[in-house]
């Protein structure tokens, strides 16, 4: 990676959506939308609310499944110079391994993030993210499957992250990032009804800042891999946070809506930052926070 | 497409609440196509996280201008800009109006603030026909003047009657319809505003063989395609449905591509 700032999935598409407004090769990677092995429709609308300082989204991980997605996107993904992690989740543990298998052969793919933690799938997905069980034998299977670099993406509604953080480099993980969004609910007050028509959804935006800081900071002590930090990064300053508690890279989502250049402008504010505090590199900076 | 920062050259109140919004945007006013929107970054509101998506209304030159109505929170905080201010602007996006079909005759159908979507529209036309207006009440029909300058005729109707006939803008249609003697020519409409005027003009152009385009107006997100919001169901030549995109492949659709039983 040239740098350490990626596009989270399902806020960047699957490359070319954002290409005329952000010049991909100045991101650290670009992490596409979730890939199931059959194609999936998602969520009836409506499927996002705007929240204080954040958004609701049940999306519902429609995608054009694994094969359609290398048809359609691979192309022009191995065109630009960005590293490609390709976001995979499933139904049930055969999924996980059968996409995990098939993205094995494919050209251009750099990594697998495995998703554990959509909170807005029925079955399947948020249950591997929170029951340790489940979470274990789903990665135990994926690294079984594949040699690509694994990077499970852990659910921040657990009781304790360091016990994932700490199963999922048991079962192999290259690193893992978090955090994905955070269950929540948004009511229509007039109607009395839900604002999404999945009835909840996954809160993101700067509104979880505090809280992925705090769960990425438990994380990091708990293993030696490296962590990618998520949540809230609107500021090259929230992306330095998760520097400091000890993230080896990060991952900008939410913000890229509002502003589709944020990542762009975190790499050259994590630049700035190194340069005023005399560091030659992010490592030098990476678990340097103080607290005693 | 460009993402870009804009500076307020003027702001007015036309009528009733509505604004129109004058911004400096050299590298995207000329670009702009009929229809197309563009997806202001609203100042002064950094609790909020989405941009707010509007018609073009017109482009000249470098000059972009939005007509709006102050009703939302992003709307309402837009009508304090001032000159000198500046906004967030990524446009132009989606696939506008596609050009009128040789040999047929242009109606448009607009609701509300829905007329700001066809004013480029019926600037760019081949032949004037007749703009139909819809609204709630006299301070609701806009641009009148414009369109008749550029040498459409424009029929209004008010649900209260304070303005031309009362009644809903269909009923308009229908009369019209009725009595119009198009020599032969079949009708393309192109219609843009609230979802239950977008369908009876669809009814309408099914039971009678017009080609009808529709601006639909759904949530958005990213604006550009990528978070999958503004997705609307359309048919397949299969007799199945898919999700489209309305930032991307809208906001304009023909009529019966839109399954608007799961409207
Ligand atoms: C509209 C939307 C779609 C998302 N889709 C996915 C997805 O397909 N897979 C996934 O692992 N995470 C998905 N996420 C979660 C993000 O990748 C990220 O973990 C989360 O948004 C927190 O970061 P943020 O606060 O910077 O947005 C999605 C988030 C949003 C807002
Ligand atoms: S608004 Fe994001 S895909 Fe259309």
């Amino acid at each position: 990676m040239k740098n350490p700032v990626m596009v989270a999935s399902g806020t960047f598409g699957y490359g070319p959506e954002y290409a005329e407004l952000v010049d991909l090769s100045q991101l650290g990677a670009l992490v596409v939308k979730g890939i199931a092995w059959e194609p999936t429709r998602g969520n009836e609308n409506p499927r996002t609310a705007e929240t204080a300082s954040g958004l609701l989204n049940a999306i519902g991980l429609p995608n054009p499944g694994a094969e359609g997605f290398v048809r359609e996107y691979m192309p022009f993904l191995r065109q630009h110079d960005v590293p490609v992690i390709v976001n995979i989740w499933g139904r049930t543990v055969e999924e996980y391994v059968r996409v995990a298998e098939y993205f094995e052969g494919i050209e251009g793919v750099a990594a697998l993030e495995v998703n554990v933690s959509c909170p807005n799938i029925k079955e399947g997905s948020a249950v591997f993210g929170t029951d340790l069980d489940l979470f274990r034998r789903v990665l135990d299977a994926v690294r079984s499957a594949t040699a690509l670099t694994l990077i499970p993406k852990l659910a921040p509604n657990v009781a304790a992250i360091a016990d994932f953080a700490k199963a999922a480099e048991a079962s192999g993980a290259d690193a893992l990032s978090l955090i994905n969004s955070v269950p929540a609910l948004a009511v229509d007050v007039e109607t009395r009804r839900p604002k999404l028509a999945n009835v909840t959804g996954g809160l993101t935006g700067p509104a979880i800042h505090p809280l992925a800081v705090k769960l990425v900071w438990d994380a990091a002590r708990a293993v030696r891999i490296p962590v990618i930090g998520i949540g809230g990064i609107a500021t090259p300053e929230d992306a330095l946070e998760f520097l400091i508690v000890g993230a080896h890279a990060v991952a900008v989502g939410t913000a890229s809506f509002t502003e589709p250049r944020t990542a762009v402008r975190v790499v050259e504010g994590i630049d700035d930052y190194l340069q005023r505090h005399n560091m030659a590199s992010v490592q030098a900076l990476v678990g340097t926070f103080q607290c005693n | 497409m460009d993402c870009v920062t804009a500076n307020v050259i003027h702001q007015e109140e036309v009528q009733g609440g509505y604004q129109v919004l004058f911004l400096d945007a050299p590298a995207i006013a000329p670009h702009v196509q009929p229809g197309q929107f563009v997806h202001v970054r609203v100042p002064h509101m950094e609790e909020s996280v989405l941009r707010r998506p509007f018609s073009v209304y017109r482009a000249d030159g470098p000059v972009l201008q939005i007509l709006y109505k102050g009703v939302g929170k992003g709307t309402r905080t837009m009508t304090y800009l001032r000159p000198g201010d500046s906004l967030g602007l990524i446009g132009p996006l989606g696939r506008g109006w596609p050009r009128l079909t040789e040999g047929r005759f242009p109606i448009l159908v607009a609701g509300g603030y829905g007329m700001a979507a066809l004013y480029l529209l019926a600037r760019s036309m081949p032949m004037q026909g007749i703009a139909f207006f819809g609204g709630k009440s006299a301070p609701d029909i806009l641009c009148v003047n414009e369109f008749e300058a550029l040498g459409w005729e424009v029929q209004i109707s008010t649900q209260d009657g304070s303005r031309g006939t009362r009644g809903i803008v269909t009923h308009c249609i229908d009369a019209w319809w009725q009595a119009a003697d198009l020599k032969g020519r079949q009708v393309e409409a192109y219609a843009c505003g609230p979802n239950a005027m977008l369908q009876a003009v669809a009814e309408r152009a099914m039971a009678r063989d017009w080609v009808a385009w529709v601006s639909v107006d759904r949530n958005m997100g990213c604006g550009v395609g990528a978070c999958l919001t503004c997705v609307l169901k359309t048919r397949t030549p299969d007799g199945g449905w898919r999700w489209q995109r309305s930032c991307k492949e809208g906001p304009v659709f023909e009529c019966r591509d839109i399954c608007w039983e799961d409207e």
